[in-house]
């Protein structure tokens, strides 16, 4: 029998399931929790396509050029030029699954986002995700019932095995009945970004625990580009995460603040009079961070949205001050919020190929757990596209060539991270990988992950800190400022650097080498 | 302030419940059930209220932000998310945490909702063509895609019982949505399984409609819903479609 395994339901592994399903392919698809509380689902701003439906006569490659250069020219140009030149029919795919996304006689309204100055935000008020997710959902329902998809909804990622570059297996644990299954035949990890590293200091869900990267990289497969970490600019605290608060906020008209000398300071306006308060985020992160240290500007950063129409609060923002409400006890309408920088993306991931093969024969990657498309610093709105469409182009390479698939009970030792292993791991990697890096900072966390790693720790919390210490070496290693990448002792982008950081694990180290961002070294 | 987290746990496997305390200090006002869960959980050696160790606590969690529906259980009696139960708006020291009864129990406050999802597949809920979205459909096509799939709604239902014959309110949102977006050829499958597993279940006492986490008016949806599937015509709410002008 012939079946492809998809670890991860989130829009991501939805898309490889209906791409496969579609086509006739069997597919199992696993995942820790249902689809409906995946990450995806708080998605909130858009998902960006050169539509050109707000007669501002903008083209691909303008989508494509944005993308570029927002992520500082470190992903290979090919795999962008696909990812842009198919957004309009993978947004529209979207629409026609019934995504309630805004439009107006059947055709989308987009909004501004971040680092574009063209309106390419296609959007469901701030609930985005969750409008995408639940279309997808209903579709993949449709071939669950047929038989082709096969849903192991509670089901977690433990082990796998590979003979010499080829993947034999994978292991999942079935969190209800704790049975371990050992899976063959081709896999797709959807796994989503490496938030349980930085538990509770990050926008996403508890459920990305970041250990089948660990556990990936554990095993021999290539990461890339770890030390580019997104922080969003508005974020704010409430009990146990960061909240966001989209980009939308600001691409409605949003501006941050600061106060300087008892008077508002518009900062980004100040310094970029073009884009304003819509430049990158790492541009504006950056800028949150140095003029707070400014002692004329002794107080926080505020978002004022107070001049936002009713018409806007109404019609495209009602979720997100309903959100801030509840949470905040603040109405966004009628006072500013203070907001400061939250971990909200990893661009870094596992390492693959523009058909999302890994260096693993019959392993692939789509969604954040891969490192593709977005360089140094992702663009809002280009996530999404990019796990929906990397979905489906896993999903097209995985059909190719599929050996037999088969599922065995099996027993197998799994062992428990513990939460005062996380908790140290994650203040080291927070001491190291902050929005401001140095080599004494970064040096002083490879110090402390090296002991905690020759402590009596379990072989998951093992795997943790290696894959962490491999994060800090290649932000120790990249001796420059790019995208979210920011060294105040190499402040300036060197393009000696304009590579892919890859990192594999090897016995007890980390072999690290700089490769082209457009490199044809097959995978 | 201090509270007592008082949880009805089970051991997995096993059928029977029992009580057990903890003691949960805070400053912040904030804190909902899920941070004294996340809390008491993150210590490395957890014990009971009278120092006995005790096993971590299970429960589901994933966003913690009222938007995926996984920390679904009973507040102080209440189906609701333990995401948005602040402790302190309860007004008293004893926080009641249970897991949902409409469901079987896994393992403390994780239950088994699978029921949930096995039903949107019996009521065949997928577009077999590709939708045809109307501007006028698109507020509740968005509405009816708010829904969570938490369960809240099916554990208040005097109606409704795991693998009985009635859905209850959960299939609703999603029928809705797809109704509104659907061709009129695909409609008459859909509409004679929404009338058996939901029209001629529901008792109309709408306890649903208070509980939602997300505030979905399902009484709203029902009324789309049933003038849809049922009487195949415009219902009073102003967003159904009018079959006729299909
Ligand atoms: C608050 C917020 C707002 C955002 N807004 C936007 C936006 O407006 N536009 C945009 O483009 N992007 C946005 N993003 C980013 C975007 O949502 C994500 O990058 C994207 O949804 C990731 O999709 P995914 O399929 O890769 O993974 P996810 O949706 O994260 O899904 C991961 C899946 O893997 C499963 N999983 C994880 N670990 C395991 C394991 N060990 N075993 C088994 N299963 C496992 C989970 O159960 C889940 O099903 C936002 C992110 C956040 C947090
Ligand atoms: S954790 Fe998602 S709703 Fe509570």
């Amino acid at each position: 029998m012939k079946r492809v395994n998809i670890i991860g339901a989130g829009i991501s592994g939805l898309s490889a399931a209906i791409c496969l399903a579609k086509n006739g392919t069997a597919c199992c698809l696993i995942s820790s929790m249902p689809s409906e509380r995946a990450q995806s689902v708080l998605a909130e701003g858009g998902i960006n396509a050169a539509l050109d439906t707000m007669g501002e006569n903008d083209t691909i490659k303008e989508h494509f050029d944005d993308t570029m250069k927002g992520g500082c020219f470190l992903e290979s140009a090919s795999a962008v030029k696909i990812l842009t030149d198919n957004a309009p029919e993978v947004v529209m795919e979207l629409f026609r699954l019934g995504a309630p996304l805004m439009s107006e006689k059947g055709r989308l309204i987009l909004r501004n986002f971040g680092g574009q100055k063209k309106k390419r935000t296609a959007f469901a008020k701030s609930s985005t995700g969750k409008m995408i997710m639940t279309a997808l959902i209903d579709e993949a329902r449709k071939y669950e019932a047929s038989g082709l998809i096969k849903r192991y909804p509670h089901h977690e990622f433990a082990g796998i095995n590979i003979t010499d570059g080829s993947l034999d297996s994978i292991v999942v644990r079935d969190s209800r009945s704790n049975e371990f299954l050992s899976l063959a035949g081709n896999t797709i990890i959807c796994t989503g970004g490496m938030n349980g590293f930085f538990e509770g200091m990050t926008t996403g869900t508890t459920q990305n625990t970041g250990n089948a990267a660990a556990i990936l990289f554990d095993a021999g497969v290539e990461f890339a580009d770890l030390e580019f970490i997104q922080y969003h600019p508005t974020t704010v605290g409430i009990t146990g995460k960061r909240m966001l608060i989209s980009e939308a906020a600001r691409g409605e008209g949003g501006r941050l603040f600061i106060m300087r000398n008892n008077e508002k300071c518009y900062f980004m306006e100040e310094k970029y009079p073009e884009l304003k308060n819509l430049m990158p985020r790492d541009v504006v992160s950056r800028e949150m961070f140095f003029v707070k240290e400014m002692p004329e500007c002794p107080g926080e950063v505020y978002l004022d949205m107070t001049e936002l129409s009713s018409d806007i609060w109404k019609n495209k923002l009602s979720d997100l001050r309903k959100e801030i409400i509840a949470y905040l006890h603040k109405d966004p309408a009628a006072e500013p919020i203070a907001v400061s920088p939250g971990i909200h993306f990893f661009m870094g991931g596992i390492r693959v190929s523009d058909r999302h093969e890994t260096n693993i024969r019959g392993l692939f990657a789509a969604g954040e757990c891969a490192c593709k498309y977005h360089g140094a610093n992702r663009l809002g709105g280009n996530s999404l596209l990019g796990a929906a469409f990397g979905g489906k182009t896993a999903a097209e390479a995985a059909m190719k060539d599929m050996p037999d698939w088969s599922e065995e009970r099996i027993s197998f030792e799994q062992s428990v991270s513990s939460p005062s292993v996380r908790s140290r791991l994650k203040d080291i990697l927070l001491g190291g990988l902050g929005i401001a890096r140095d080599s004494t900072r970064l040096e002083k966390a490879l110090d402390e992950s090296g002991k905690l790693y020759r402590e009596d720790i379990t072989a998951i919390d093992r795997m943790r800190v290696r894959l962490g210490t491999a994060a800090l070496r290649s932000a120790l290693e990249r001796k420059e400022s790019r995208g979210s990448h920011y060294r105040t002792d190499y402040p300036d982008k060197n393009d000696k650097y304009r590579k892919l950081t890859v990192v594999k694990s090897a016995g007890d180290d980390i072999i690290l080498r700089f490769i082209p961002a457009d490199s044809e070294e097959k995978l | 302030m201090k509270y007592t987290i008082r949880i009805l746990r089970r051991d997995r496997g096993s059928t029977e419940s029992y009580i057990q305390d903890f003691e949960y200090e805070t400053e912040n006002d904030s804190d909902t059930a899920a941070t004294a869960l996340t809390s008491l959980n993150s210590r490395e050696a957890l014990t009971d209220i009278s120092g006995l160790p005790a096993r971590a606590i299970e429960w589901e969690c994933s966003c913690l932000q009222k938007k995926c529906g996984a920390c679904a259980m009973r507040i102080n009696g209440r189906p609701g998310l333990a995401c948005d139960a602040v402790l302190a708006d309860f007004g008293k020291n004893i926080i009641e945490l249970e897991p949902l009864r409409k469901f079987p129990v896994i393992c403390d406050l994780t239950v088994d909702r699978s029921i949930l999802f096995e039903n949107l597949k019996t009521l065949r809920l997928w577009l077999a063509q590709t939708s045809d979205p109307s501007d006028k459909m698109q507020e509740l096509a968005y509405e009816s895609s708010e829904c969570l799939q938490c369960g809240c709604c099916l554990e208040i239902c005097p109606n409704f019982y795991a693998g009985g014959k009635f859905f209850g309110m959960s299939a609703v949102p999603v029928t809705t949505r797809l109704l509104a977006q659907m061709s009129k050829a695909e409609y008459k499958e859909i509409s004679r399984l929404y009338s058996k597993h939901i029209f001629s279940g529901c008792g109309k006492s709408l306890a649903c409609r208070d509980i939602c986490p997300k505030k979905i008016d399902t009484e709203k949806l029902l009324v789309n819903a049933n003038a849809l599937a049922v009487w195949k015509r415009n219902g009073n709410a102003h967003f159904a479609r009018s079959v006729n002008n299909e």
